[in-house]
């Protein structure tokens, strides 16, 4: 027998491989089951990083079926415009993809919201309160509404079903508390050194 | 001889202080106008007592405390409210912020102050605590901490050292060396005040030796008191409260933590000063020593300020020639900031104003790549990585910018005067730390949001849950019924019903139905009345004069229903 | 009244990248005198030549990325490169060897990999290994010392040597590291005596340049233009390893350390080289680590490489570690414990 394979090199091979594969298939197997890392399912792992805005602009109703669709590929990472340029590179470096850029028809990345009414205006239809996802509008039937900013996502959702228009979007935090340094202006010191960055309009053609 | 310690790091930077130490402190004086802003101080604003036009003495709360971590303001000299009001304030951004405005009249009437206590020792700690907290005093030495809390917290900790922070190692800023060279009978008193409060192992006073004069009155008002003078070598940032500690104890605050977690309180010279003014005179902090240096102002030096007074007067006092001048920094050159508008005030963490001609202070150059030299590395105090750092702040690599510790940084600046490149380094801590918290407040509000989303999904689903099975038991209740009526041979309600409902239908399809005429004449109707109510809402506006939004948004909702109106009139025509 | 407005710190340091590379500069100035009264203008001539050629590619890269050429000349770092890349080449070297080497200096080690600051690799000793590995003849003719020929080259003769290189064929000769590998036979005293080289403690020429260059650092250490921590562990480990490895001069042994230190680019590699801060570790400890390394890798090179000398290749490969050694040299951060071990 073994006179027989030494004669034969090719099957002495494909023997010595098979030898070789089946004990370090078995150890990967048993690692793969010994060593398993119990991980956040991606779906949340995804859902943490969007905004929690509930506003629905994907085209999901809601961040969770949106992370959903990203996770079952059915949905592009750039659909998301509350969580803007940077959520777009953390879903890209999550799923390890080329971030893309914000789709427009979704809308554009803007400064965060906060929905204020327009009190002595509104009617106390309770529209809005139904329409806010988050639970944010208080008020009852005939009974002026209001909005609790600090748990405001911002989502726009309450504007649209409001009879009487007295939904404004206002920009969140404004004034000294909301301001800080910005990283220095390179422009302003007119000259910088990496090379993509010397003239967008050239990168981009 | 006490055995001193080094903290790694730190720079020699041109001292300066000669300038304004050459006069005695002198007064400003009382401007025709003060603007008090209610913030102050680290912490949440405190909320104004008095109204516009009312009449206030001097010493009188203006604006009392709002929380645990606030301090009041008190009027500084008397006279009559005119405002409550937004002016600019002393903040690097150069935005406005509420303030109250006084009117000065120039008699300076002190309102009638609660008597002091013969012997404040007989008080209580939180009595004591209470005087300090109502006088309104913040840390005097630039950062502005409220005083009575950090000395709440220092009576929760066993505290074995106070630490007198007196080293004052900014360049210009002598401030703190005028007082203590003039008044350091008034400062020992208040740290008298200190140790009974805190009663500590040991009190340290730490200063730097280029202040002979101070460390020599000091140790004549000592006399017997069991307070030591440390006097160590001068270098910058030797005043950084982290770093006063480790050269005066060798020990190190823990990251995130307070010097009460190891035992140690600081506190200012000028701080204890106004402590002694609160507990012993009764006196709220109303002014403060304030230096006025630079080569814009013919006569620099140190003044007694009221709070609230506008810098380009104080400025005036010391000959101050704007035109000569390219900016007005609050605070030394190192850690101070720009304030854009002259007319900003004086508040209570103003220790120095530095009006430096351009040749003195440039303006920075344009930025150079950095070289990793590594100098950067050698001065910092905190034992950091700033080009890392800087790296990491230009790629908003926040991760590794916290796994590099940027939150240690404490932001005074030897890195970036060291840098041979000119690189903004500090502004790209400022910048990065301020992304990386606003990241963390988002992700905190996403997290929030989350939750309640999901509540009130929770909610809904378990809404409609409960409407099913309660559609359900009707269900069943009505086949019972049902069955039971069956069972006695009467007729099945179901059955009845339906036939009703057949019925009901049949008879509806016979009636004539509403001609196409008749209903565009109701739709005109209703819009009629629409367009009526809606063009009253109008009139209504324009003449109770509401904002211009209001009323275009009513134009445009007027504009939509008379089209909507035509529309319908269209076809009939 | 428009007020300034940007952030502390107001006050800035006497410091500038433009003055740091003028002392390097300046500091040069005796190792270069030696070279030249030993071994003639040949070294002068490469120095000029190859700043001449540095200037043209740095303005070059520079116009091609749309930078402002008075600003990014200014800091004199191509001038820095020529010089040591000047110095570290032969003497009498052709003209296109020494435009070639400064090319690849700058264009290939430096601007693209996004101009100073950004190169990971040290761009004279790039260039200085691309003429190596590609024009090996050229590259390891060293002229020989003054003492040793009768004529030492003069301006002219450089000249021409490095312009028309086919006129002028410069006299060359073994440099002592290269006598000591081809050593195979002879103790050390018997090498010592028979090979004309070596003068007191090294090579004649070689242990006075090497002095030269070692004043220059003092001096530049001295204006704290770096930290003594990568120069002191480099030599030390090179020290070190040759005193391992000498046995008091057998014919196996590689030469004592005394020579080593004064041999080839030694003084050179300690203080102007590895010095580089671009692309050398960042902090303290991180620093002696990379001085370390090096010293270790030259001796080895030198003792059982394949290349006259070892500094270039030392460096390339510690510059390859640098991020590396970074990673784990970080210094504890005031109120940190000291750093747990984990990655990350």
């Amino acid at each position: 027998m073994a006179e027989f394979i030494a004669q034969q090199p090719l099957l002495a091979a494909l023997l010595a491989l098979a030898g070789l594969g089946l004990p370090f298939g078995a150890l990967l197997g048993y690692a793969a089951v010994r060593f398993r890392t119990e991980g956040n399912p991606i779906v949340d792992q995804i859902n943490g990083i969007l905004p929690q805005t509930q506003c629905g602009q994907c085209g999901y109703p809601g961040c969770r079926p949106y992370a959903e669709a990203i996770a079952a590929g059915e949905a592009e990472i750039n659909q998301c415009p509350p969580g803007g340029e940077a959520g777009i590179q953390a879903l890209a470096d999550l799923l390890d993809v080329e971030p893309l850029p914000l789709d427009a028809e979704h809308g554009e990345e803007s400064e965060r919201k906060v929905a204020y009414i327009r009190e002595d205006e509104c009617i106390g239809c309770t529209k809005c309160v139904q329409a806010c996802p988050v639970d944010a509008i208080l008020g009852a039937a005939k009974q002026m509404h209001t909005v609790i900013a600090s748990e405001c996502t911002g989502c726009d959702l309450c504007v649209e079903p409001c009879p009487v228009d007295c939904i404004d979007m206002l920009p969140a935090a404004t004034g000294l508390g909301a301001w800080h340094w910005e990283l220095p202006q390179l422009a302003s010191r007119n000259v910088e050194i990496i090379a993509t960055d010397a003239n967008p309009k050239q990168a981009a053609a | 001889m006490r055995k001193l310690f080094d903290f790694h790091g730190g720079i020699h930077p041109p001292e300066n202080k000669h300038q304004s130490l050459s006069e005695p402190i002198r007064p400003a004086g009382i401007p025709r106008e003060l603007v008090l802003p209610l913030s102050q101080h680290t912490g949440a604003a405190a909320a104004p007592v008095v109204r516009p036009g009312e009449q206030v003495l001097k010493g009188q709360l203006l604006a009392a405390a709002s929380s645990l971590v606030s301090a009041p303001v008190h009027a500084p000299t008397s006279g009559t409210v005119s405002a409550i009001e937004e002016r600019p304030v002393p903040h690097p951004s150069g935005l406005s912020a509420p303030c109250i405005v006084l009117e000065c009249d120039g008699e300076d009437r002190w309102v009638e102050l609660p008597a002091p206590p013969a012997d404040y020792r007989e008080l209580e700690i939180p009595a004591l605590l209470e005087r300090i907290r109502d006088a309104g005093i913040a840390g005097m030495g630039g950062a502005g901490f409220p005083t009575a809390v950090k000395l709440t917290s220092g009576t929760h900790h066993h505290i074995d050292t106070l630490i007198i922070n007196g080293p004052e190692c900014e360049p210009y800023i002598t401030a703190d060396d005028s007082l203590m060279r003039e008044r350091a009978a008034d400062i020992l008193e208040g740290v008298a005040v200190l140790r009974h409060i805190l009663r500590p192992r040991e009190v340290l006073i730490g200063l730097e030796d280029n202040k002979p004069e101070a460390i020599e009155a000091l140790r004549h008002a000592i006399g017997d008191q069991p307070v030591e003078v440390v006097v160590f070598p001068t270098k910058y940032p030797s005043g950084g409260e982290k770093q006063l500690i480790e050269i005066l104890t060798g020990r190190q605050v823990p990251s995130g933590g307070l010097p009460a977690d190891i035992g140690i309180v600081c506190q200012n010279v000028g701080t204890a000063v106004a402590v002694r003014d609160a507990v012993v005179h009764g006196r709220p902090l109303i002014s403060r020593i304030t230096t006025v240096t630079g080569e814009a102002v013919a006569r620099p030096g140190n003044f007694e300020v009221l709070l609230g007074t506008p810098m380009h007067y104080l400025l005036e006092q010391a000959g101050w020639d704007p035109t000569r001048s390219g900016r007005l920094v609050m605070g030394g050159p190192m850690m101070g900031f720009t304030v854009p508008h002259p007319e900003a005030p004086v508040i209570k963490t103003s220790n120095c104003l530095l009006v430096p001609t351009e040749k003195e202070l440039p303006s920075p150059p344009p930025a150079q790549a950095c070289i990793r030299c590594g100098l950067c590395a050698e001065a910092c105090p905190a034992s950091l990585l700033p080009q890392q750092l800087f790296w990491f702040a230009r790629g908003k690599e926040s991760e590794k910018l916290e796994q590099h510790n940027l939150f240690d940084c404490i932001e005074c600046g030897a890195c970036a005067w060291v840098c041979p490149s000119h690189i903004p380094l500090v502004q790209y801590y400022r910048a990065a730390k301020a992304d990386i918290i606003q990241q963390r407040r988002d992700h905190e509000k996403a997290e929030h949001s989350r939750l309640r989303f999901e509540a009130r999904q929770a909610r809904l689903e378990r809404e409609e849950a409960e409407r099913e099975a309660k559609r359900a038991a009707r269900k069943q209740a009505a086949e019972k019924r049902a069955q039971a009526a069956a069972a006695e041979g009467g007729e099945d309600p179901i059955q009845a019903a339906i036939a009703r409902a057949q019925a009901k239908k049949a008879a509806q399809q016979q009636a004539p139905e509403a001609s196409p005429e008749e209903k565009a004449a109701a739709a005109r109707q209703a819009a009629q009345a629409k367009l009526a109510k809606m063009q009253k809402r109008l009139a209504d506006a324009r003449a109770a004069g509401e904002e211009d939004k209001i009323v275009t948004a009513l134009e445009a909702s007027v504009k939509k229903l008379e089209e909507k109106l035509a529309s319908l009139e269209e076809p009939t025509a | 009244m428009k007020l300034l407005r940007v952030s502390s710190p107001h006050a800035h340091g006497p410091n500038s990248t433009q003055r740091v590379m003028q002392q390097v500069l300046l500091a040069s100035l005796p190792g270069v005198f030696v070279l030249t009264v030993f071994f003639g203008f040949g070294t002068l001539v490469n120095i000029l030549w190859a700043a001449v050629v540095a200037l043209a590619c740095e303005s070059l890269a520079l116009w091609l990325r749309k930078r402002p050429l008075g600003f990014y000349l200014g800091d004199c770092s191509a001038l820095v490169t020529a010089l040591l890349l000047g110095i570290a080449l032969p003497p009498y070297a052709p003209w296109w060897l020494i435009a070639i080497g400064v090319a690849s200096a700058i264009l290939m080690a430096k601007h693209l990999y996004g101009g100073l600051g950004y190169n990971p690799f040290n761009p004279a000793m790039v260039g200085y290994v691309v003429l190596l590995i590609s024009f090996p003849v050229q590259m390891t003719s060293w002229a020989p010392p003054r003492g040793l020929t009768e004529n030492v080259p003069g301006l002219l003769d450089a000249l021409r040597a490095c312009f028309l290189p086919g006129q002028f064929d410069a006299i060359t000769m073994a440099t002592p590291l290269d006598v000591l590998r081809q050593n195979s036979g002879l103790m050390m005293d018997d090498l010592w005596a028979q090979a004309p080289q070596f003068g007191r403690w090294a090579g004649i020429g070689w242990e006075w340049a090497n002095l030269a260059f070692l004043a220059g650092g003092l001096w530049l250490l001295y204006r704290r233009i770096f930290t003594w921590h990568a120069p002191v562990a480099f030599l030390a480990s090179l020290a070190l390893m040759a005193a391992l490895f000498y046995d008091g001069g057998s014919s196996a042994s590689g030469g004592s350390p005394l020579f080593h230190l004064l041999s080839g680019a030694t003084m050179l590699g300690a203080f102007f080289i590895i010095t580089d801060p671009v692309s050398s570790a960042v902090s303290v400890r991180g620093r002696l680590v990379f001085g370390a390394l090096i010293g270790i890798l030259v001796y080895l090179i030198r003792a059982w490489g394949n290349y006259p000398d070892a500094v270039a290749f030392a460096v390339l490969i510690a510059n390859l570690c640098a991020p590396f050694i970074d990673h784990y040299t970080q210094p504890r951060t005031y109120g940190h414990r000291p750093p747990a071990r984990e990655d990350a």
